[in-house]
């Protein structure tokens, strides 16, 4: 815990950082782009860069300031996180919004800066750093989700290389990606001991992705086949074996930033607050209430609960000062974050009845459709990045001392 | 945790050792045997004086600290974990309401001491059951008549802070003022009190009454946090150590769910009360908001924990031997004090404009 006395300390430092973040923003971030946030291209898929889109990206990308707490040595901007917080700051202040994202960003990346030799980094960091190379994640399997050590896809050791034959799902833009970070068994004779981190290049021979078709209408998933697939030893990231520990470590940094607390907190939740869709399509009392007094108060209930959290975001993001990385308590934050979108969605729909539940066409706004797909799609949240079942169990073992059946 | 500095580090020390060493729950029990007149433990409410802690939001010039409400709330909170019983919350905000409103003479007459922990002040607000109902106490000529229900720390009190139709006022004990005690779950001080043309001086406007209700509220949400986290902590041991078909409780996966549930509201309940309090300090124009969300996730928190703790000890959680029914009790005292969770949730709405 820092205390006061050490933050009045950094204040000065603050001071001159902001001003230098206020003033590159301003000099490069294009003013077209402002609030036109395109993150959510990791469900929707790739869009065509206009060219100030590909400028900003750029930008950040030489900057560094897409990933701004990773190391300069690597691309990184090499900040603080209280530089990042101030530099978040700025960036909000003026509309401007991170081009740099995805799965290299929030999972892998962080991961093999931990793990990976200097090699892997030097060779697959930049990449990340600059927005040019996407990742996707290769965990699940048919018959290993949350049950996930179960996995079967084999790598075959072949002295320099590997020969991997098996089948991922749930790859999230698999379809668009590179390149695949993937979990797979080197030793079919110990569960989680045989599991290894293992590199995968998607345009290599004998990959092939399918689209998954979601309740939404989206297809942001796909299942990966591995056919005699070819990977060099180098691709190996860690020890044979070391595959679970830290495929582990890497959901850590997924449930983090899943939560909210790598920044993104909220793209969920964004838009139209819910008293304000409730007041326009719903009737008031003669006192300005809501009438209908049973869904007022569970839009005050959700509302609170949005606000709790976000104080307890707040909190968690002091606390973690000094602290190195994502802990255990971000299964705490998951699982409220995922209740919050959810019950966020149910809300939504709710108040406007019928006009909540259309698929296309005439007599729907844009904005009703979107709060249809949002609901359906939003029904991952609770399943995806470990069920709220799962992150449970974590809460209950390493945080609380709760021991399993011996 | 919210971001302490060194002074709230070593107070929230402190306080923890303090009612861990000297006001266990064993105390509580003594007292409740003991029955004192004044409900406290008059030599534990001098210690708490000599320790400063009743003049942590009085000024200096009076002899108190003025560390605030965020460094109150560490202190109540660490007293609440044991069931400590003490008039500190009571004294604390009465004095604000002196401080904020107070004449020269009265800030005189009484800070100091309040400070010092040689006297006790108390709110006399509410006058029905459920708070929120309708003021009607009144003054005129300087004198205050009405009658204040389940005022917390009554049968103590040497000053009272009294809620009018038309603001606040300091009543001091005695001439005009009849103290009626009430026996309730929660063996705490808990009186009516009738003020019949009591001298009165006037604080401040309802402005004023409801700033300090609102700072009433947030303290008590202190002593809730500390005492959902310890019912659940005790909880927690209890599952650990108590064996059923060969194993302990806490391998059981529908207990430990239970457990992590628990866990996540108190995270949210931890935040929602330091943002009350953090919010009295700086100031803050939403301290209303702030409060209420505080209060209405508190109470359900509170609630969710402290029944659980009855169900989880099973049988043994029935008994008064066991401490989960006290801290069942208290609970529902505090749900109801200063508003019930729907009391809050229809504030903070219309604080919001729906």
């Amino acid at each position: 815990m820092a205390t006061a006395a050490e933050l009045d300390r950094s204040a000065d430092s603050a001071d001159g950082f902001r001003q230098e973040a206020r003033a590159w923003l301003e000099a490069n971030f294009p003013l077209s782009l402002r609030g036109k946030d395109n993150a959510m291209s990791a469900v929707d898929g790739p869009t065509d860069e206009t060219p100030d889109q590909k400028a900003w990206r750029e930008a950040m990308g030489a900057k560094g300031w897409g990933v701004p707490t990773w190391p300069k040595e690597y691309g990184g901007g090499g900040l603080t996180r209280e530089q990042a917080r101030l530099l978040g700051e700025e960036m909000m202040r003026i509309g401007a919004w991170n081009p740099i994202g995805g799965m290299g960003v929030m999972m892998f990346g962080p991961t093999l800066l931990e793990y990976g030799n200097e090699q892997q980094k030097q060779q697959h960091i930049p990449g990340i750093v600059k927005g040019e190379v996407r990742w996707c994640q290769g965990y699940s399997e048919p018959g290993a989700g949350s049950d996930l050590a179960s996995l079967q896809t084999f790598a075959e050791d072949k002295g320099d290389h590997y020969i991997v034959n098996g089948q991922k799902t749930w790859t999230s833009g698999g379809q668009w990606a590179d390149k695949c970070f993937a979990l797979v068994r080197t030793d079919k004779t110990q569960k989680h001991a045989g599991i290894s981190f293992l590199l995968i290049d998607m345009d290599a021979e004998g990959v092939e992705t399918r689209p998954i078709k979601l309740i939404s209408g989206a297809s942001p998933f796909c299942e990966t086949f591995f056919s005699n697939v070819k990977v060099p030893k180098e691709n190996l990231v860690g020890r044979e074996g070391q595959g679970w520990e830290i495929g582990t470590r890497l959901l850590q940094h997924e449930r983090n930033s899943l939560s909210g607390g790598g920044g993104s907190q909220g793209r969920m939740n964004q838009g139209e607050q819910i008293p304000s869709i409730a007041k326009k399509y719903r009737e008031l009392d003669e006192s300005g209430k809501l009438a209908d007094s049973d869904l007022r108060t569970r839009i005050i209930k959700h509302e609170m609960d949005q606000r709790a959290f976000a104080l307890t975001l707040r909190r968690a993001a002091l606390e973690a000062k000094g602290n190195a990385g994502p802990s255990a308590a971000t299964s705490v934050m998951k699982n409220v974050g995922a209740r919050i979108t959810q019950d966020r969605a149910e809300l939504a729909i709710e108040i406007m009845g019928m006009q909540g539940l259309g698929w296309e066409g005439e007599g729907f706004s844009q904005e009703e459709i979107a709060q249809t797909r949002t609901w359906l799609w939003g029904k991952a949240v609770s399943i995806y990045g470990g069920s709220s079942e799962i992150q449970n169990n974590v809460i209950a073992k390493r945080i609380l001392g709760m021991l399993d059946h011996q | 945790m919210a971001l302490l500095n060194d002074e709230q580090v070593m107070l929230r020390d402190m306080a923890r050792e303090w009612a861990n060493n000297e006001s266990p729950t064993t105390a509580f029990r003594k007292l409740r045997d003991a029955a004192p007149a004044k409900g406290f433990d008059a030599e534990a409410w001098t210690t708490i004086g000599q320790m400063g802690w009743s003049g942590i939001v009085i000024p200096e010039e009076f002899g108190g600290t003025a560390f605030g409400y965020l460094s109150l709330g560490l202190v109540v909170e660490q007293l609440g974990r044991n069931l400590a019983v003490s008039p500190l919350s009571s004294t604390a905000v009465a004095a604000s309401a002196i401080v904020m409103g107070g004449s020269d003479k009265s800030k005189q007459e009484w800070l100091s001491k309040l400070a010092a922990g040689e006297a006790v002040a108390t709110l006399a607000i509410d006058e029905g059951p459920v708070h929120g109902g309708a003021i009607t106490a009144s003054v005129s000529g300087g004198k205050l008549t009405g009658t204040k229900k389940f005022v917390a720390e009554g049968d103590g009190a040497d000053v009272f802070v009294v809620a009018a139709a038309d603001g606040l006022y300091l009543v001091p004990a005695g001439e005009g003022v009849s103290v009626a005690s009430r026996k309730m779950v929660d063996n705490r001080s808990h009186a009516d009190v009738t003020f019949t043309n009591a001298p009165a001086e006037k604080l401040g406007g309802t402005d004023l009454t409801q700033a300090i209700v609102d700072r009433a509220t947030a303290v008590t949400t202190a002593e809730m946090l500390g005492m959902a986290d310890s019912a659940f902590n005790q909880t927690l041991d209890y599952l650990k150590q108590r064996v059923q078909f060969g194993q302990v409780l806490s391998t059981f996966q529908a207990l430990q769910h239970r457990m992590a549930k628990m866990k996540t509201e108190l995270e949210l309940m931890r935040s929602a009360v330091e943002g009350a309090l953090e919010a009295i300090d700086a100031g803050r124009s939403d301290v209303d908001q702030a409060v209420s969300l505080a209060k209405a996730v508190a109470n359900d928190t509170l609630r969710l924990v402290s029944r659980e703790m009855v169900q989880l000890y099973g049988g043994v959680g029935m008994t008064d031997e066991y401490d989960a029914g006290l801290y069942l009790k208290r609970s529902a005292v505090l749900e109801n004090m200063w508003g019930t969770a729907s009391y809050h949730r229809d504030r903070f709405a219309r604080l919001n404009g729906y």
